[in-house]
């Protein structure tokens, strides 16, 4: 156990740097290749069928085979009308999304670094109970909180505000927990104290030393919460009531609704093309960002 | 523009002053509780008049696609007056929103859609403003009764009808001729064309039915059962009695034999369904021919209107589906919401918009009586004048109809029990008589008094 | 999860030896008044809220402890619970043990195209829940989705997602789909972490490839192991959005009470319940958080050996 927390915070700066080039080459398994190309195909497959039949107008989505392309090619004019449906609500949702996921996912990072990072060096009284209590509040199902927080913003005036969105997506145990053990190893509490000697504050040691040490550690947090307000879906649906504030979830949701009932307006290529839409830049978040994040899980993953 | 809305405006203001002296008048013998809105202590319509000439700004919820272009009307007739017009989602979800909002006691608009089937829910729970106190009685002459009666319950006026949804049967003339089937009168040849057209092509079916609470207990109704009858907090259920029985009787054959299509309905696979001939007939609210048109273009010329079968040759008729605007008691202007809720569903102006974006079926005697609604020979049925047909099937409707003041927690658990009767191709009243006896526990609990048969 | 601060408070020796000091609070005080605000509150309101039932005619009143008494009794609530559990029982495992062999696969040297797989499989990730529902509904509609063409192909009519006793597997596979790439990376960055040297050791010893999984690499891995399955029993007790917005293509198979979560959601949205409703959900996180307890203490115990 020693050994192998001793060896998260050198890996962690430097992902897998040595581990490689010592290892002798070895010859390439075929058997792997295929269980690897077979779990590729179970993953990409669905969204492949998402990208086929986003280039389906709405009448050849009813009369065309699912895995592949239809009579025309539409998803230019796919693209320009989920924009332009509705006045262009979708970019209003886009838009909203990129608030919920600005405010409430660097908001979360940042209260959970602060907090991981007191737990992580600091001994202070109720510091076990604080732990505690934020994971055992995880198992509560946040679907049954619903009602409870619903009626508690609605006597202040929060609901069907950003703020009904944003606040309860300030609370990440998971990143709390994740930037926690990241600390106890990244930042060498030696190093702090060098630091107190030279006479900084603690909130100055925090920002000039330490806070650059938990980098990955930041990244990784950031990259979970905002993958959790991206997708979050249940919490707005409660929260708000005016679709000019909704997420691109629940916008996405409700357009999938309206087609039924009277006055039924069926927009499923919309739809379609909408969810490929609402993917593509989380999925590019995620390429650009995976050298840090990937370290930022290991630390997660190891320290028990 | 602005020179020829003018006179109009003045017409309609005479107009509705007149209506409203009778109205208030009404008013005052009838309740006497009118409510004193704004500083001028007037009642009845006549408040409301004055409310819509001195201005505000509402809220309006809705998910009527005819919304944008009848708020847009009416902010031009009535430039003091704002609509903040708000989809806060469709049926269950805006109800949702709804109760929550009137649960927190803030949150909820002024004028919000409701369908007919949920009507007696808000109205018990209070929820809604009693439109009597505007005096929006006398509207009465203006609607076909069938929706009016939706819209009354317990001797209170809780919202206008927008559209209204008599039954009609709807059916794929293409499909019919090509297996010879003739268009059934009565339920008998109704499922005997389920058993003919099946045999011949195997993907074929004579409809699709997964089990949904408006479409069984519109079909009970067709039957001339009354299942739920209620008084006050009074309940009586009766998922067996005689109308119900003749509904299974005649339906349980279709779902036993595997003869209904297990297509959910308003999923994509539905839509196709409709448009491949795989579903040949659709039982349903004359607002359909608007959804088939503008969604199920493959099938344009398939289909064609004819009135709902018959179990013994007389036409009888029901409803299915069809809203209504109310006004939400939370409400800090409940008079100009009224004015607007007026204009909305009692105007001509708004409900020709309403009608040509194709929201539904009209609900006012002056829209369904037009000769450019009744001559209208849409293409996409083959030139049919469908809304003769529609229109003539509104009269047959069978009055003394109710659904249950939590009719919302009723089709939450449709599923669990009649749908297990559905899932398991099996007797229908096996699965009725466990929702009555859940419907009966709930309401008991809630309060009610509910006696179950 | 209280073992783990005993772990560190180990580690923390020099520090234990200062005089308590409060500094620490300055960190973590922001945290804990969102936390207090946005997850206690809400919490105690519904403990408020059990206490108490509020009918549609007849009002509010406090009735103690009748609505848990009734939670104790409720066959639906057992029923949601049971299915929850067997379905955290079958498609955990299988979840896991995909992203295991995933991982070790990306983590052997016997493979090429590492970050291309790596990042593939993790993709669905990103998908957010509803979407993913949404794609796979259309894919498994059975008449004309592309479920009914593997139908075709077949013959015959025995693929049916939305049958009854296919819907649990239907819905295990969407959370399988959703999940196992994060799994697998949380498995594959364990790995990263294992010192070459034990290798090396093991080679000189002679072990071949499949002994160094099993006695190096698993155990290395039990810390992994431990906090993904927390997560997702955790998320299967919670399960709720897949079924839910399956439910309009299956409204007869999926009940309103088929998870404890939507049996909770009903009851307070449907059903006007609220008080029952967060009565429910404080039992489930109780039963939670009491499983997550002893499979964190278990896993952590035989770590000690």
């Amino acid at each position: 156990m020693t050994t192998l927390t001793r060896s998260a915070a050198p890996v962690v700066v430097k992902p897998g740097a040595t581990k490689r080039s010592r290892r002798p080459r070895r010859r390439r398994s075929v058997v792997l290749m295929i269980m690897m190309i077979v779990f590729t195909v179970y993953s990409v497959f669905p969204l492949l069928w998402l990208i086929i039949n986003a280039t389906k107008s709405q009448a050849s989505l009813f009369s065309s085979f699912g895995l592949w392309f239809g009579d025309g090619f539409d998803l230019f004019s796919n693209i320009a009308q989920t924009f332009s449906y509705d006045n262009g609500i979708f970019l209003h949702w886009f838009g909203n999304t990129l608030l919920y996921v600005v405010f409430g996912a660097g908001g979360a990072t940042l209260l959970a670094t602060v907090a991981g990072y007191g737990l992580a060096k600091y001994r202070f009284p109720g510091r076990r109970a604080v732990f505690a209590v934020v994971l055992g509040a995880v198992a509560i199902p946040g679907t049954a909180l619903a009602v409870p927080t619903f009626l508690m913003f609605s006597s202040i005036g929060l609901t069907n505000t950003p703020w009904a969105v944003i606040l309860p997506s300030l609370i990440s145990p998971f990143g709390l927990y994740l930037i926690w053990v990241f600390a106890t190893d990244a930042v060498p509490s030696e190093l702090l104290e060098a630091a107190r000697m030279d006479g900084a504050s603690e909130f100055r040691t925090f920002f000039t030393i330490s806070l650059r040490l938990l980098g990955p550690g930041i990244v990784t947090v950031l990259l979970l919460t905002i993958v959790a307000t991206w997708n979050n879906y249940f919490l707005p649906l409660i929260m708000l009531s005016d679709p000019t504030w909704y997420p691109l979830t629940v916008g996405l949701g409700q357009w999938s609704a309206q087609a039924s009932g009277v006055g039924a307006q069926p927009i499923f290529n919309l739809v379609i093309t909408g969810s490929l839409m609402t993917i593509v830049p989380i999925v590019i978040a995620f390429l650009f960002l995976q050298r840090y994040w990937q370290s930022g899980l290991a630390a997660g993953s190891v320290k028990q | 523009m602005k020179r020829s809305t003018r006179p109009a405006v003045r017409r309609l203001v005479t107009a509705l002053a007149a209506g409203a002296m009778i109205g208030a008048t009404l008013v005052g013998c009838s309740s006497g509780g009118g409510t004193t809105s704004g500083s001028d202590a007037k009642t009845g319509m006549a408040a409301v008049d004055a409310a819509l000439k001195k201005g505000g700004t509402i809220t309006y919820w809705t998910w009527t696609p005819a919304a944008k272009a009848q708020v847009a009307a009416f902010e031009k007739k009535y430039p003091k007056v704002h609509v903040k017009l708000v989809n806060a989602g469709t049926n269950t979800t805006e109800y949702t929103k709804l109760q929550n909002a009137i649960k927190a006691g803030s949150g909820a608009p002024d004028v919000a859609q409701i369908e007919y089937g949920v009507i007696p829910q808000f109205a018990l729970a209070k929820s809604l403003v009693d439109l009597k106190t505007f005096g929006f009685d006398s509207l009465k002459k203006d609607y076909a009764s069938g929706p009016w009666g939706d819209v009354t319950v317990d001797g209170g006026l809780w919202g206008l009808p927008q559209d209204s949804g008599p039954m009609a049967m709807f059916y794929n003339k293409t499909v019919f001729d090509t297996y010879g089937i003739t268009v059934p009168k009565t339920w008998d040849e109704y499922v005997a064309a389920a058993k003919k057209l099946h045999a011949a092509n195997p993907n074929a079916y004579i409809t699709s039915d997964t089990g949904d609470p408006g479409q069984t207990t519109s079909m009970i109704w067709q039957a001339g059962g009354t299942p739920f009858s209620v008084k006050g907090t009074d309940i009586t259920i009766n998922l067996q009695d005689s109308g119900t029985k003749k509904y299974t009787e005649m339906w349980n054959p279709l779902v036993e034999g595997k003869l209904v299509a297990p297509i959910p309905g308003w999923s994509d696979d539905w839509y196709k369904a409709l448009g491949n001939g795989t579903i040949a007939t659709l039982l349903t609210g004359a607002w359909m021919p608007g959804v088939l048109e503008s969604s199920v273009k493959d099938a344009s010329g398939d289909w064609r209107v004819a009135p709902m079968p018959t179990y013994d040759g007389t036409p009888v008729n029901a409803e299915n589906g069809g809203s209504s605007e109310a006004v939400i008691k939370q409400s800090k202007n409940q008079a100009l919401a009224a004015g607007f809720l007026r204009w909305l569903n009692d105007s001509k102006q708004s409900v020709s918009i309403f009608v040509e974006a194709g929201g539904g079926f009209p609900s006012t005697t002056e829209a369904l009586n037009s000769s450019e609604f009744l001559d209208a020979a849409p293409e996409y049925f083959g030139g049919q004048k469908i809304n003769q047909v529609l229109v003539e099937g509104a009269k047959n409707v069978l009055p003394g109809f109710s659904l249950l003041p939590y009719q919302l927690y009723a089709n939450s658990i449709f599923g669990d029990t009649v749908g297990k009767s559905y899932a398991a191709n099996s007797d229908l009243n096996a699965g009725l008589k466990s929702w009555q006896k859940q419907l009966v526990d709930y309401g008991n609990q809630q309060g009610f008094t509910v006696t179950g048969k | 999860m209280t073992t783990t601060s005993l772990n560190h408070s180990g580690t923390g020796r020099t520090l234990r030896r200062e005089r308590r000091d409060w500094r620490g609070w300055a960190f973590v005080a922001p945290f804990m008044i969102v936390f207090l605000a946005m997850i206690i509150a809400p919490v105690l309101y519904a403990l408020w809220l059990s206490l108490f039932r509020d009918q549609l005619i007849g009002g509010n009143a406090f009735v103690g402890l009748e609505n848990y008494a009734d939670a104790l009794k409720d066959s639906k609530f057992w029923e949601s619970l049971w299915r929850v559990t067997l379905f955290l029982v079958v498609q955990v495992p299988i979840m896991l043990a995909l992203a295991l062999v995933a991982a070790l696969a990306l983590d052997s040297a016997r493979l090429n195209g590492k970050s291309f797989f790596r990042i593939a499989i993790f993709l669905p990730y990103a998908v957010p829940g509803v979407v993913a529902a949404l794609i796979w509904g259309f894919m498994y509609g059975d008449q004309f989705g592309l479920t009914a063409s593997i139908n075709d192909l077949l013959g015959s009519h025995i693929v049916k997602p939305f049958s009854s006793s296919w819907i649990l597997p239907s819905i295990g596979n969407i959370v399988t789909w959703e999940f196992m790439g994060y799994n697998m990376l949380i498995f594959y960055a364990a790995l990263k972490v294992i010192p070459t040297e034990l290798y090396e050791a093991a080679e000189i010893d002679g072990a071949g490839q499949l002994r160094i999984i099993a006695s190096i690499k698993i155990p290395a891995l039990r810390g992994a192991l431990v906090i993904t399955t927390i997560f997702s029993i955790i998320g299967s007790f919670q399960l709720f959005n897949e079924p839910n917005l399956l439910k309009s293509l299956a409204p007869n198979v999926i009940t309103s009470y088929f998870t404890p979560n939507m049996y909770a959601y009903n009851l307070s949205f449907a059903g006007q319940q609220f008080n029952y409703a967060a009565t429910i959900a404080i039992v489930m996180g109780v039963i939670t958080a009491v499983i997550a307890y002893i499979v964190q203490s278990r896993g952590s115990r035989t770590e000690d050996f």
